[in-house]
């Protein structure tokens, strides 16, 4: 992560003794700055250099869980500051609250929305990951069976949210075996709160007034032995807030600073009371760097907006979201229906089969494993062409639920038209459609409606 | 404890691009640092926020945007009105979906007529986005930029297939081009050159990215302008220094889940579902450098006004 293959290569022996497996020392040292190798397969090492490449090579912001089991989740781990740069690798924790002193009607009408927030997408299912139990109440008994009640609503992860060290005591008695994170300790109680966090193997959460208290606790906390920490720079005010969530995560990254090297926690709903701008403040801290963000309450209107932006952000830069290939039905098509065809990056499906959609034509949308490539590209690379189409049609059985035998081939990809129409035979009709998805809707009215 | 934050060297910044005529014209761009990094750079003007006037009346429109607009989406110099005297749009676009050559077609001198009548119905900046397809746009574009000569809108989008003919309409009518490229930085890059060397100036160049709705390609327009305000900024390219127009009404009120009724999949109410879709999609392009922001619900041009206003103040 941190040091570059030829930083790695000076730390060396450099007598190219092949014992790892590698010709050469520089062929291991680029190895270990790719990740393919570790530094334990060199014999050879010495201390010194363990040492060295051990603190620089373990990655600036820690990884943290939340939770256990299926509900459980991970927050941290990043090591760039831009997507593009590699990727964005932990989505940020979604966490609605519920206070301890809210009626019991409020709260199961929240931890029910909660439970029926999932949406499912690119085969990914989308769904918040924490509840946080606030003590607003001041009561512990009433907070440890306001937990109790959450823990047995949910399996996700739980965060427990009180200044008092007894009232927290009380609640993570009331989570046993759920690994919830506890929030927070302050400059105030840390000393009990770290006490709390060690004797139950806990995450612990740090908020202080500013970014120099901060740092002071957390290295208080790292120094108490406490490895799973998540930070709060105490930001209310949404300008401070994404400057403190910026210089944390540069300072982490860029200067290795450790008191920052823990993924950060931000609370959007002490923000405002408006549920929009709530919704709104999230999404940038999202975009910038929260770890983690708890949120008022979790409605449909809200939630999904927001895991759709996490989708997008922490989507690898990389790798292309794909959609199953298969024949899709859109808008109740019958007998006569066109059927388009189009590849599986998951962008063309989505506005293609959104434009279809619009021109509310009934028709088939037939989508093709072309490996995550666009329509162009996959052309290009010969995966998008007449006998891959032809046979995943003619396989797909589609054939017999038709009466009139129409398919639409992307106009990007016209030149495919013969091949495509040798492969179905002379009881198919291929037709070139528009070059942009966007003229689909005219089109469809105009021939098939 | 001394907090080691680190500071950034800026070499470039964007240039200040000034958009209409009169007491309502503005000037985008000019930033010196990231998006809102105000700690370590200049951001003298701030990002502007545009209403979408369609040219006829939309047929497929959001439930929740009809309620707001009503009778005037049948009228487009009526509805450019609303847009910034109940609304406070910072100027308002008009979209030429009637010329659209594969759907109504209809010919420049509808264009024209409408473009005119919302050019005298307010006094804000305006700017004029044709069909898309390159022709046509052409075309259409062309008689636009000589019938509203020296009133600087902003016309796009400009697109290597046309620039030849609209960056030369723009240069003899003193318009600014919206120079546009689908998501790829090295061909926005290679746009402004060719448009450069057809002698418009930088002084009258913004950036179209081409833009993805949330859930729909925003990641792919989000890191492009964040790859673009870095070589802008911090590495010298001097061709991408130029503040960025993001059209994105458009494409968040075409997607289904801005239009499902209210409860439908779990998705809440309708008209907060298209505010917030929409509001999102803004802060994102904010927060990846978005100078000019073209919406359409004015609640959630409201609400990413409001969070850009806060962003920037001292």
């Amino acid at each position: 992560m941190g040091l570059t293959g030829i930083q790695i290569f000076q730390l060396l022996p450099k007598t190219n003794c092949k014992e790892c497996g590698v010709p050469t020392c520089l062929a291991f040292a680029m190895n270990l700055a790719a990740g393919k190798a570790k530094l334990s397969d060199c014999p050879h090492v010495s201390e010194e250099a363990k040492q060295k490449l051990a603190s620089e090579s373990a990655p600036p912001i820690r990884t943290v869980e939340i939770g256990t089991g299926d509900g459980a989740f991970k927050i941290g781990g990043e090591t760039v500051l831009f997507r593009h740069e590699k990727t964005f690798f932990n989505p940020t924790g979604l966490a609605m609250l519920v206070n301890d002193d809210e009626p019991a009607e409020s709260a199961d009408a929240k931890l029910e929305r909660f439970k029926e927030a999932s949406y499912l997408r690119v085969g990914l299912t989308l769904h918040p990951d924490a509840v946080a139990v606030r003590c607003a109440s001041g009561d512990a008994q009433k907070f440890a069976a306001c937990v109790a009640k959450v823990k047995s609503a949910t399996d996700r992860g739980i965060i427990l949210v009180s200044e008092s060290p007894d009232v927290m005591e009380a609640g993570v008695k009331a989570c046993a075996g759920r690994r919830p994170l506890i929030y927070a300790a302050t400059p105030d109680n840390a000393d009990k709160m770290i006490a709390l966090a060690k004797e139950h193997k806990l995450p612990l959460a740090a908020r202080a007034p500013d970014l120099e208290a901060l740092a002071s606790l957390s290295e208080k906390i790292a120094g108490a032995g406490i490895e799973d920490l998540v930070i709060d720079p105490g930001s209310r005010k949404i300008k401070q807030a994404l400057h403190d969530q910026i210089h944390i995560r540069e300072a982490a990254i860029q200067k290795k600073f450790k008191p920052f090297g823990f993924p950060t926690i931000a609370l959007p709903f002490e923000m405002t009371d408006d549920p929009i701008k709530e919704t709104v403040y999230a999404s940038l801290l999202m975009a910038k760097y929260a770890g983690l963000l708890v949120l008022s309450d979790i409605q449909g209107h809200s939630i999904f907006n927001l895991l759709l932006e996490r989708l997008n952000i922490f989507t690898d830069p990389q790798r292309p979201m794909k959609t199953e290939q298969k024949i899709y039905e859109i808008n109740n098509p019958g007998p006569k229906s066109p059927i388009l065809v189009t590849s599986n990056f998951s962008l063309t499906y989505f506005i293609v089969s959104g434009e279809i959609e619009n021109s509310r034509v009934p028709a088939y949308l037939a989508v093709l494993d072309t490996e995550g490539l666009s329509v162009l590209t996959a052309w290009a690379a010969g995966k998008f062409v007449g006998d891959l189409l032809g046979s995943f049609i003619n396989k797909s059985g589609i054939k017999d639920k038709l009466e009139k035998r129409s398919v639409i081939i992307p106009g990007a990809a016209a030149v495919i038209q013969g091949d495509l129409e040798e492969e179905l035979g002379s009881d198919w009709e291929v037709l070139v459609g528009p070059r942009e998805a966007a003229y689909i809707p005219a089109y469809l009215k105009q021939n098939f409606s | 404890m001394a907090v080691q934050v680190p500071k950034r060297t800026y070499t470039g910044a964007i240039r200040p691009i000034e958009v209409g005529k009169g007491d309502k014209a503005f000037k985008v761009g000019g930033e010196t640092a990231y998006p809102f990094y105000t700690f370590e750079g200049e951001m003298p003007h701030e990002p502007r926020f545009g209403l979408d006037v369609l040219d006829i009346e939309p047929d497929d429109w959001a439930d929740s945007l009809v309620a707001i607009y009503g009778d005037a989406l049948k009228d487009p110099a009526a509805w450019a009105k609303k847009c910034v005297e109940e609304f406070g749009a910072d100027l308002v676009q008009v979209t030429l979906a009637g010329t659209n050559p594969n759907d109504k077609n209809l010919p420049p001198e509808h264009a024209v007529e409408v473009v005119k009548a919302v050019c005298e119905a307010v006094d804000v900046p305006v700017s004029v986005w044709g069909s898309t397809a390159p022709d046509k746009d052409t075309e259409v574009l062309r008689a636009v930029a000589e019938a509203m000569a020296g009133r600087r809108l902003a016309i796009g989008p400009v697109q290597e297939d046309n620039h030849k003919q609209l960056g030369a309409a723009a240069l003899a009518y003193h318009h600014v081009v919206i120079a546009s490229t689908p998501i790829d930085i090295n061909l926005a890059k290679q746009l402004n050159v060719l448009l450069g060397n057809l002698g418009v100036k930088d002084e009258n160049i913004l950036i179209d990215p081409t833009v993805g709705g949330l859930g729909y390609g925003l990641e792919y327009s989000y890191s492009v302008m964040e790859r673009a305000r870095m070589a802008a900024l911090t590495q010298q390219d001097e061709k991408l220094q130029f503040p960025m127009y993001c059209n994105l009404g458009i494409e968040v009120w075409k997607t289904k889940e801005s239009k499902l009724p209210d409860g439908e999949m779990n998705l809440g109410r309708q008209k907060e579902r298209g505010v917030l879709m929409e509001a999102i999609t803004a802060t994102t392009l904010l927060a990846a450098g978005a100078d000019v922001l073209i919406m359409r619900h004015p609640e959630a041009m409201k609400k990413a006004r409001e969070l850009s206003a806060e962003l920037m103040a001292d």
